[in-house]
């Protein structure tokens, strides 16, 4: 064979094997090159559930090349359990249940805010700016981002929204062994406080006014059905095994009314439980500059839109800004849930007119006091 | 006279049996003996804190509604028991007597089949089942009958622990009952023991242990399960398994739901004991 046929990359010579070898090598390492310059940051997140998924976070992620790392709780207690057996800094961002930011901020699980960081001027209502136990000695601790309103949810088959107007409805002859409860004794016994005409004192009840409500909930007993976690609340619902529910609202009816179901949550003439939900920074973490960001990204009109629409329960906006964009993106939703300026159930109307009070922790009686009730009340025939 | 020296540890057959004294000692003795301390703990602030205190002993021990979650609980669980003992015998009388080889051989594979899906999904599907616009109240309203309230009662909780018990009885029961030698049965009946009463005097007697054994599994089973009479008893009222998580969740008492998770296993070693002891004692002591 002529040697013109031979090619040379067949004999490589020590030239070709560096020249190639170094082509090679720049080839193969280059993804891994720019792939640590862009490294994407994880952010480790303590929430309930649904504030970690796409359909809230998505965006944001993408934007900012982070991943979100959601740990979920539920309930108040067990959320600060979690912190308190973690070390500092495992959680970046914290969202909590209003009622117990003074307690992270007591234990020292959060860090203080700037609130030239965050649109205060942009909330819907003034109390939404110095909500209770968010701010201490004058320092900013926590940012209010959403929130709920629980009273009388039922299905529209079986009760008529005059008949929602009361608490009374749950005493309805006709739903008896139809009424479900959600397994947590705080809202529960709220609405019983609520039936008993607490109103804003629903949380502040001395021995008298205690016993008051036990007996209150004890009378409910016979039209029980069961006690049901949020899988079980959503299903007795769903395929109409409860006919209304205690301790809930739209933040699970939502959900079902949205895909066509015939139930909803109304506040009654009684009142209204408001859960409000709030972003803390946690104390020690790495990434607070993020951290504050994505906050600020909550409380963005994209974010409130993302918040009030989440899959996993509704909320309502808390800024002028939000509102607005969800009122331009998906108006049925808005007007569903009464977040359209001068509707009669609009939340911040409810609010103004003293019908929904905010969710506390029993003043003159400790959890404990509540939760062994509650066990007593779920025992009882 | 010979000098006895002491005979050498067999170390070859220690080393055999070292993983398993390990692994029982690592995950079975060694939390068991952490839950009971535990259990005298006491919770500040929602954080556990090591102290030797009996207020959580006195404390859930002198309420009415765990001593009813307790009755409530073994009632249920002995209900099963019974149950689940009683509809399995006579399919697995079938399957060890009358069926072919190769019929018990699907039979038993068709009865592992459940296990491979997890319980949670198979009890979210009887709700669906057992509901009150659900598969059972569709068929028997064509009959004019209905709606029945299945679904967060008694009844719904049954349901589950047969759905969690029943195929693990009948093949305990089958492989007890195929072991029995089935010359004995048929001397009975050559000696004019009826049908009946051969497989009470004689096939029930020889296949003790195995009969006593699954119906252990399925008190145990039965006892300590969650799933339920939490989504299809409506919690309604509470079990001991549910009231440890009711514990749980509200302040963070781990060490409360520690002495009703100790009462419980005391409960069942006390009941498996017992029951074993009556499976192998011999006949005539």
């Amino acid at each position: 064979m002529p040697n013109i046929l031979k090619p040379n990359v067949l004999k490589p010579s020590r030239r070709d094997v560096l020249k190639y070898g170094a082509a090679a090598t720049t080839a193969l390492c280059t993804p891994f090159v720019s792939r640590a310059w862009a490294e994407t940051v994880e952010i480790n997140m303590l929430a309930w559930y649904g504030h970690g998924e796409p359909d809230v976070v998505g965006e944001f992620e993408a934007a900012n090349n982070v991943k979100f790392k959601p740990k979920y709780y539920a309930g108040g207690d067990n959320m600060m359990a979690l912190i308190a057996q973690s070390p500092p800094g495992t959680y970046d961002v914290i969202l909590s249940d209003a009622e117990f930011v003074q307690q992270l901020n007591a234990a020292g699980y959060i860090e203080e805010l700037n609130p030239a960081d965050y649109p205060f001027d942009d909330m819907l209502y003034a109390d939404f700016r110095q909500f209770p136990g968010h701010w201490k000695d004058g320092k900013l601790y926590s940012m209010m981002v959403r929130f709920g309103h629980l009273g009388v949810s039922y299905n529209t088959t079986a009760i008529s929204d005059e008949e929602a107007q009361s608490y009374k409805v749950f005493w309805k002859p006709e739903i008896k062994g139809k009424l479900g409860h959600f397994d947590w004794h705080l809202p529960n016994l709220g609405q019983m406080s609520l039936t008993n005409g607490n109103g804003p004192k629903l949380w502040d009840q001395d021995e008298a006014g205690w016993k008051k409500i036990q007996e209150t909930t004890m009378s409910l007993r016979p039209q029980v059905g069961g006690f049901f976690d949020y899988g079980g609340t959503f299903n007795g619902l769903k395929n109409n095994e409860m006919m209304a529910m205690a301790g809930i609202g739209d933040w699970i009816t939502g959900v079902l009314e949205r895909d066509g179901a015939p139930v909803k949550s109304v506040v009654p003439k009684e009142g209204g439980i408001q859960f409000t939900e709030s972003w803390s920074i946690g104390k020690g973490t790495q990434k607070a500059d993020m951290a504050k960001k994505f906050i600020q990204y909550m409380l963005s009109p994209d974010g409130q839109v993302h918040s009030a629409r989440m899959l996993a329960y509704p909320a309502f906006c808390v800024t002028k800004g939000g509102r607005a964009k969800l009122n331009e993106v998906d108006p049925k939703e808005a007007k569903r849930t009464g977040q359209v300026d001068g509707m009669p159930n609009d939340p911040i109307t409810l609010i103004k007119d003293g019908r929904v009070h905010y969710r506390n922790v029993p003043q003159q009686q400790s959890l404990e006091d509540w939760n062994e009730f509650w066990q007593e009340y779920k025992n009882a025939s | 006279m010979a000098e006895s020296r002491p005979a050498k540890p067999d170390y070859y057959a220690i080393a055999w049996r070292m993983p398993l004294i390990v692994w029982q000692g690592l995950f079975f003795v060694g939390p068991l003996l952490f839950m009971l301390a535990m259990s005298f703990f006491l919770v500040k602030n929602y954080r556990m804190e090591a102290a030797f205190q009996f207020s959580n002993w006195s404390r859930m021990l002198s309420k009415g509604f765990f001593w009813d979650a307790y009755a409530y609980t073994l009632w249920l669980a002995v209900l099963a028991t019974f149950i689940t003992s009683i509809a399995a015998f006579p399919a697995s009388y079938f399957l060890a007597f009358k069926a072919s080889e190769r019929l018990r051989r699907w039979a038993i594979f068709f009865l592992v089949i459940p296990f491979f899906t997890s319980y949670l999904v198979r009890v979210f599907a009887w709700q669906v089942i057992l509901a009150q616009q659900g598969v059972v109240n569709a068929a028997i309203s064509y009959l004019g009958l209905g709606p029945w309230q299945m679904l967060n009662t008694q009844f719904g909780t049954m349901v589950g622990y047969l759905v969690l018990c029943l195929p693990l009885a009948v093949i305990l029961q089958t492989f007890s009952l195929a072991n029995i030698d089935k010359r004995l049965v048929e001397a009975a009946h050559n000696l004019g023991c009826g049908r009946l009463r051969a497989v009470f005097t004689v096939v029930a007697p020889l296949a003790k242990t195995g009969l006593v054994v699954a119906a252990v599994f399925c008190f145990i089973l039965s006892f300590g399960d969650f799933v339920s009479p939490y989504y299809l008893g409506g919690s309604k009222p509470p079990t001991l398994s549910i009231m440890i998580v009711d514990t749980s969740k509200s302040g963070q008492q781990w060490p409360r739901a520690a002495v009703v998770a100790i009462m419980m296993i005391a409960t069942l070693l006390a009941v498996a004991f017992t029951a074993i002891g009556f499976a192998y004692r011999k006949r005539g002591k």
